[in-house]
């Protein structure tokens, strides 16, 4: 009864044959390391913001009167009103701490060069529309800090010219940020940017999946058909839409190997999550800034404004900059230079363990310079924090120029064909 | 019309208001409160009816919820607590109307529910009830160490007494109040604790829900690695 249940959907909808050729008979490289849990805790952490975001919806209140009370009320006198609340909260600072791994590990083993170029314009894509969905969750709870962090990055759209001022009056909906502002932002939050997401990280995991999985070796899985004795390919069956035009070597099927693989980076992720979630929700006063414990009040400036840790690289880089414009477009330049990277990148050679010395000294740098760039985001701007802001803004942006320069005509080690052991 | 619209705007927002406490490098002592102690938190919330509540609303945290917590029963809560037929489940409000006062003491007092999580902790609030000295400059006579040009006037100056700050920024005692300096303490201690209560009701639940939650991973991950372990037998 079942199997034939099953052989009649199967005929109309192939949801097995998608199942093995997208989990049970995916070739994945066998090699992943630490670095490549950080898609699947991405994508731990996207669930847990919809279903969460659900049951938050159900007693928010998405008006100037009534938004802080309800989330008061939430944390009050719904029933585990406040876990959800805090696995929200605590969930979009995991979402960046995750993304940002996510995309640094794509710059240690080159997993945004060819033919992987379009997987990581997605990425950036999903990158983008975060930002802009963090951004404008984080003003729902209509604390003071909510209010204010918006009213600063809002304005940063009226440096451009011409048009900077009519569209800062388009995106507030009034000529200071109010209710109106907040209730477009809760419909963008909760319905638009959700599903622009959602359908992004499909087409994201799609590509990834036609181009495969690079690794930690940089080494490729898939040999051209017929030059790889039958002993020497991989000894696990694989999908077709795989065999058909390649020889897997080095390869294991996603699941069951990888989920219960990664269930195991899951629960250790999960033990820290909970950690900050249950004994310091407010992560030190990061995560949940203190003038945000007073509802939004456009006659009270708090005494330092700081946008949330994840947006701080991005900020300080706007901040150092004196003149506005310029500053704006700096730092949207540096997000545009990560979209660009693939082609920063003129080496072969993906794997930072292949690659020159240079390279290795350039990331590092460029680490750094990130970290730094994120602290001072979060700190006020004071004569020294500027310079060093200047100083780590240039080391940004050099990454690009220096990997453009040295990646041409690069001296790299020798790249073994398989992955051994 | 928009150009002047926005100067006003900003003209407003850049008033200085109502001088913001600073947090940032204050000494602050420590509390020591315990949430645990009910005592403590219901002479707390005794006190905060008497001396506070006058003035600054609860206006987030329910009598009835407050009753449960605090291990208070309903008829006694109801008795102590209510007046004016308010009903159990209504929050912890005052009468006071917020134009009159904004107009009495240039800024309405503002709403404590959250207090302790908006300031830095029970600390701060245990530091500020026992910060007040004289300063003849301000309206009601009376500065506050924590929070310069603070717009309140000393209400504890009864139970407290007065103090003068000297050049070294240090307070001492002029005239005692009708409680000793470690009654005092106590009493500003009983404030915060139950302050810190009404910032996060649930703190005591959520942390003991953590161990077990945490606890209950640890166990989950010790199956999660065999059952990885035993499936890589294959690959390896």
């Amino acid at each position: 009864m079942f199997a034939n249940l099953m052989a009649w959907i199967e005929q109309r909808l192939p949801l097995m044959d998608a199942m093995n050729k997208h989990a049970a008979q995916y070739p994945a490289p066998k090699n992943f390391n630490f670095w490549y849990v950080f898609g699947i805790l991405a994508s731990v952490v996207l669930v847990n913001q919809l279903l969460t975001g659900v049951w938050l919806t159900m007693n928010y209140d998405p008006t100037g009167d009534g938004a802080f009370a309800s989330i008061e009320y939430i944390m009050r006198d719904v029933d585990y009103g406040w876990m959800l609340r805090y696995m929200h909260s605590t969930g979009a600072s995991a979402f960046f701490v995750v993304v940002y791994m996510h995309m640094f590990r794509g710059m240690i083993y080159g997993s945004y060069q060819k033919p992987r170029e379009l997987l990581w314009l997605f990425g950036m894509l999903i990158f983008l529309v975060l930002m802009a969905e963090a951004f404008m969750g984080y003003l729902l709870p209509w604390g003071n800090m909510s209010y204010w962090g918006a009213q600063v990055i809002i304005s940063i759209f009226g440096a451009i010219p011409i048009i900077g001022d009519d569209l800062t009056l388009w995106i507030r909906g009034d000529y200071v940020i109010s209710g109106a502002t907040l209730t477009r932002f809760f419909a963008l939050h909760v319905v638009a940017l959700p599903l622009v997401l959602v359908v992004l990280v499909f087409l994201h995991i799609l590509a990834l999946h036609e181009v495969g999985s690079n690794n930690p070796e940089g080494t490729d899985i898939k040999k051209p058909k017929g030059s790889v004795p039958l002993e020497e390919q991989s000894k696990f069956q694989f999908h077709e839409q795989y065999t058909k035009k390649y020889d897997i070597v080095d390869a294991i099927p996603f699941h069951p190997y990888y989920t219960v693989k990664d269930l195991v980076a899951v629960v250790i992720f999960l033990i820290v999550f909970c950690w900050v979630m249950f004994f310091a929700p407010e992560g030190g006063g990061y995560f949940m800034e203190a003038p945000n414990f007073e509802p939004a009040n456009g006659l009270k400036t708090p005494e330092h404004i700081a946008p949330v840790w994840y947006f701080g690289p991005f900020y300080t880089v706007l901040r150092v900059i004196p003149d506005k414009l310029l500053g704006a477009i700096a730092m949207f330049g540096a997000i545009i230079m990560l979209f660009l990277l693939p082609w920063f990148d003129r080496g072969v050679v993906k794997s930072l363990k292949y690659r020159c010395t240079a390279h290795t000294i350039n990331l590092t740098q460029f680490a750094i310079c990130f970290i730094v760039l994120g602290a001072l985001g979060t700190m006020p701007a004071t004569p020294l924090n500027n310079m060093i802001g200047t100083i780590a803004s240039f080391g940004y942006f050099g990454f690009f120029v220096a990997l453009w320069v040295y990646s041409k005509n690069e001296k790299t080690k020798p790249v073994p064909e398989r992955v051994s052991g | 019309m928009k150009k002047l619209i926005r100067a006003l705007t900003f003209g407003i927002i850049a008033l200085p208001l109502f001088a913001l406490a600073s947090s940032g490098g204050m000494h602050l002592d420590k509390a020591g409160n315990d949430l645990a102690d009910k005592e403590s938190l219901k002479r707390g919330f005794d006190s905060y009816v008497n001396y506070c509540l006058g003035c600054h609303q609860l206006k987030y945290q329910r009598y009835n919820r407050t009753f449960t917590d605090l291990g208070i029963s309903e008829e006694e809560g109801i008795a102590k607590y209510l007046q004016n037929g308010q009903k159990p489940g209504e929050h912890i409000t005052n009468t006071m109307p917020a134009k009159d006062a904004a107009k009495w003491f240039g800024s309405a007092p503002p709403d404590l529910t959250l207090e302790a999580r908006l300031r830095p902790g029970p600390d701060y609030i245990y530091t500020y009830l026992r910060s007040f000295y004289v300063d003849a400059e301000r309206p009601f006579g009376v500065n506050n160490k924590v929070f310069k040009d603070v717009g309140m006037p000393h209400v504890l100056q009864g139970l407290q007494g007065i103090r003068t700050l000297d050049e070294h920024g240090n307070l001492t005692e002029a005239t005692g109040g009708s409680m000793t300096t470690e009654e005092y303490d106590a009493f500003a201690r009983d404030l915060a604790n139950f302050l810190e209560y009404t910032a996060e009701p649930n703190k005591l639940e959520r942390e003991a829900m953590g161990y077990w939650v945490i606890g209950f991973l640890f166990i989950f991950l010790i199956f999660a690695y065999l059952l990885k372990v035993e499936y890589w037998r294959d690959v390896h």
